[in-house]
């Protein structure tokens, strides 16, 4: 059996108030898969992936990461395994400068202060922000902001990287300079996104989401050749498959 | 209602300072033992929070003029009394370091009257006697507004006796108190009345944050009294070594340096290094005994009683212009020595 | 809402200044607060009249300050801003305390306005060594030498929190409060129960913020502890900071230096 797989099983999810967020969701990603999860708003996207490190716990079905269920017993050697990306980096960067951010999740694992420093040099080298170590996180930018948040989960060595919205509010080029960086991890990838170009670029599966349902699982092009489905699920053609506005023909 | 170091003698101010540091402690205990690690973060998050609020105003009601959240009791129907306290305390913490508003020195008096009284009186006295466990809209309005007015008065009266005590100012005790408490009392009325506002509103949009913030607050005196005898033990310990200290000797650093030094009789003035610094001047200074030349003449020509009056008038005339000449001269100094060591930071 | 705004930015510039380097940010933070510490007790622990003696004591936020390379006018413009308040405060003395003590010429000076003064220059000397300490020390490292002095961690980590979110939160009220101005088409002021729901609005948004970031200190294996980086050390430089500068603050408090060097000064003159 693969290591590093995530398997959903019949996974509902009802909040408190009532609201059924999650109906019957069952998927398998392999390892080194890239997945992009989609889906209108209040599709019931983000709710799975606060499953998948078990922020919420199923109301119904099952979830497993590995070779493990996850369970409470499970749940601390699952949240190492998988490593999430918010997607406000505010939220996730709460440490005072950059140096103690990306250090806290290795000090929780019980590393040295030596193996540390030797690791979270070697992160902020992956994602190019060494010259950023001592900063307050409140004097980065987003782009920047986004790169060091990449980097404190880079430093759990995490297997699945989930990463909700990681392009949102980036400027073009910083979302260029993370999607070069996206492109060379070979973790098992997760995205959900509404940046459908990125989806296109990055994820060579597509998973859509409509109304708390898996709508459609398969390859990214074929998902989005297929125009019935998309308009159902209120999404669109990524801007790189529609015609060019000014003179009408395809790329 | 910040109190500055500038009205603040040491004596009041590192009781105080005691005092808080003692809460913190107990607070802090109270907080890591309820092993809720939800909480780091959330007050954390509410005191930035408090802090925005802060800064938009609304308008009072009825008079036109604008005024702001002041939080304590808003913290504390949120937190619990503990978490909160700490949460004021920090906040406290952050504005007199890079905003001025209130000294350093005077940490503990603001950490008291503005987290003390709230947290630890008005909310568990006040507030939820009068809401219950049970709260409905309108008795949690009550509440919030006699807590608040409750609060307030006491965390006034606090400025009032702290500053009084330290004797900076000259404002009677009568006329200071009758200025803080019915200004205080207005101030009450409306905190109380935005306190009860934002909870309302949360309690309509989100119940569970109310409600569990209410659920997991024990109710009860026990906790208080003994965060009062700590607190008293801490403010008598720092407050009565210091005020001996002031009261064996008028000034009491000086009374401990003589200590420390070995002199034995210490009357302001005569200390060994006035002695040398004394010396010193006499041999630079061509008439030692006055201060300006003019002292002399007058001494020297008038009766004895005259002379008197006229000695002591010039050599009082006399100090205050020395002093005022070597204010400006060691003024000049500093400045001086700064813009020096300034520059040679920029060659270096 | 320029108000938010000006606060925030003067906020980021303060905290800017300590990411320099110079000998004074070089220090060990507990040294430099202890420093801060002895000076404002030493400037408060002077007698309601005594206004001259003060004035040596601006050696040490001038020294400090230049040390450290802190950009002066930007100080004194901030400092200067509590001269106002510390005047109101005072204002009332001369009122109350009409006791003629000292002549000016053919002035004589009321007990009240001497201690009206006193108290003025003894704001500008505290409030300016407050922002000394943290413009060559940084909160963060203030926070940590707190720690290191013996502050309980709930509370250290707790100012580490606020501090961090001070600048999110902010942005958010600031936010939130410019949309309604615009809104509300000139008409002034934020009625109450605008403001309820303003405020309650930016309170859920904070607790679900909370909760986001629990979430993420959960994520990467948070079980209460927290732990610190680099630690500076505590050597014979920071011994000789404190208590030289300890020694010097008793001295000026013991002798009036401006008065010894004012009849020194006449003394030379004579």
């Amino acid at each position: 059996m693969s290591h590093h797989i995530v398997e959903v099983k019949h996974l509902h999810h009802v909040y408190p108030d009532g609201t059924v967020a999650l109906r019957d969701v069952s998927f398998t990603i392999h390892h080194g898969e890239s997945v992009a999860v989609i889906g209108a708003n209040g599709a019931g996207k983000s709710t799975l992936l606060l499953h998948l490190n078990g922020y919420l716990s199923p109301t119904s079905g099952e979830i497993r990461i590995g070779d493990f269920p996850l369970t409470r017993k499970t749940l601390p050697e699952i949240r190492r395994t998988v490593g999430m990306i918010f997607q406000d980096a505010d939220d996730q960067l709460f440490m005072p400068t950059v140096f103690d951010d990306v250090a806290f999740g290795p000090f929780n694992l019980g590393l040295s202060g030596e193996e540390v420093k030797l690791r979270v040099k070697d992160v902020l080298e992956q994602v190019g922000a060494t010259h950023l170590l001592g900063k307050p996180p409140y004097h980065l930018s987003g782009g920047e902001k986004k790169r060091v948040a990449i980097a404190t989960v880079l430093a759990m060595s995490p297997d699945i990287l989930v990463m909700d919205e990681p392009t949102s509010g980036l400027d073009p080029y910083a979302r260029r300079q993370l999607l070069g960086l996206l492109r060379d991890f070979h973790h098992t990838r997760i995205f959900t996104s509404h940046d459908l170009d990125m989806v296109l670029e990055l994820c060579e599966r597509t998973i859509i989401l409509h109304q708390g349902r898996v709508k459609a699982d398969g390859p990214t092009r074929r998902i989005f050749g297929d125009d019935a489905l998309l308009a159902e699920c209120r999404l669109e053609k990524p801007f790189s498959m529609q015609g060019c506005p000014v003179c009408g023909s395809r790329k | 209602m910040h109190m500055a170091d500038a009205l603040l003698s040491p004596a009041v101010g590192t009781a105080m300072w005691g005092a808080a540091a003692a809460t913190i402690a107990y607070s802090s205990m109270k907080v890591k033992k309820e092993l809720d690690d939800r909480r780091i973060p959330l007050m954390g998050v509410l005191g930035a929070f408090i802090f925005a609020a802060q800064m938009i105003n609304f308008t009072i009601p009825a008079t036109g003029s604008s005024g702001h959240l002041g939080g304590g009791l808003l913290l504390t129907i949120l937190l619990g009394p503990h978490a909160a306290f700490l949460t004021i305390a920090s906040v406290l913490v952050v504005q007199s370091l890079f905003f001025a508003d209130g000294g350093v020195l005077a940490l503990g008096c603001n950490m008291f009257n503005l987290g003390f009284f709230p947290a630890f009186i008005a909310y568990p006295l006040i507030y939820r006697k009068i809401a219950g466990a049970q709260a409905t809209q309108r008795r949690m309005t009550g509440g919030a507004i006699v807590a608040a007015v409750a609060g307030l008065q006491l965390g006034a009266f606090g400025v009032v006796l702290e500053t009084v005590a330290s004797g900076i100012s000259s404002l009677p005790f009568a006329t200071f108190v009758g200025l803080m408490q019915p200004i205080h009392l207005a101030i009450g009325i409306v905190e109380g009345l935005v306190t009860a506002t934002v909870v309302a509103f949360v309690y309509k949009a989100r119940p569970e944050i109310v409600a569990g913030a209410m659920a997991s607050q024990p109710v009860g005196t026990a906790p208080l009294r003994r965060i009062l005898f700590s607190f008293l033990a801490a403010a008598l310990l720092t407050g009565g070594v210091v005020s001996w200290f002031a009261s064996e000797n008028p000034d009491g650093l000086e009374w401990a340096i003589a200590r420390v030094t070995g002199a034995e009789e210490v009357a302001a003035g005569e200390s060994p290094l006035h002695h040398g610094l004394a010396d010193l001047q006499e041999k630079v200074a061509f008439l030692p005994d006055y201060s300006f030349r003019q002292g002399v003449a007058t001494d020297h020509g008038a009766t004895v009683s005259a002379g008197e009056t006229g000695q002591d008038k010039a050599s009082r005339l006399g100090t205050s212009v020395a002093g005022g000449v070597g204010a400006l001269l060691s003024l000049a100094i500093a400045f001086c020595l700064g813009f020096v060591l300034k520059r040679r930071h920029q060659v270096a | 809402m320029r108000a938010i705004d000006g606060a925030v930015a003067d906020l980021k510039r303060l905290d800017l200044l300590a990411t320099g380097d110079s000998v004074m940010h070089r220090l060990d933070a507990r040294a430099k607060v202890l420093t801060t510490l002895v000076f404002i007790i030493s400037v408060v622990s002077f007698g309601r009249y005594e206004f001259t003696a003060l004035f040596p004591f601006f050696i040490y936020p001038v020294v400090a300050a230049s040390l450290a390379n802190l950009p002066g006018g930007y100080l004194i413009k901030k400092i200067a801003m509590v001269i106002p308040f510390a005047f109101v405060v005072g204002m009332l003395n001369p009122l109350f305390d009409r006791q003629p003590m000292a002549q000016l010429g053919p002035l004589a000076v009321s007990g009240g306005w001497i201690s009206c003064a006193s108290i003025i220059v003894r704001a500008v000397l505290t409030v300016g060594a407050a922002f000394i300490l943290v413009g060559m020390t940084g909160f963060l490292s203030v926070c940590q030498a707190l720690e290191r002095l013996g502050t309980p961690k709930p509370f250290t980590v707790q100012l580490l929190f606020l501090y961090r979110y001070i600048f999110v939160l902010t942005e958010e009220g600031a936010r939130a409060s410019r949309a309604r101005e615009l809104r509300s088409c000139g008409r002034k002021g934020l009625g109450l129960s605008s403001f309820g729901s303003l405020i309650g609005h930016l309170l859920i948004r904070t607790w679900l913020r909370a909760e986001r970031i629990h979430m993420a200190m959960l994520a990467r294996g948070f079980t209460g502890e927290f732990h610190s980086g680099q630690l500076t050390r505590f050597g014979a430089r920071e011994l000789f900071f404190v208590l030289g500068w300890s020694a010097l603050f008793v001295i000026l408090r013991l002798e009036n230096a401006a008065s010894f060097m004012g009849r020194l000064l006449a003394g030379l003159l004579t």
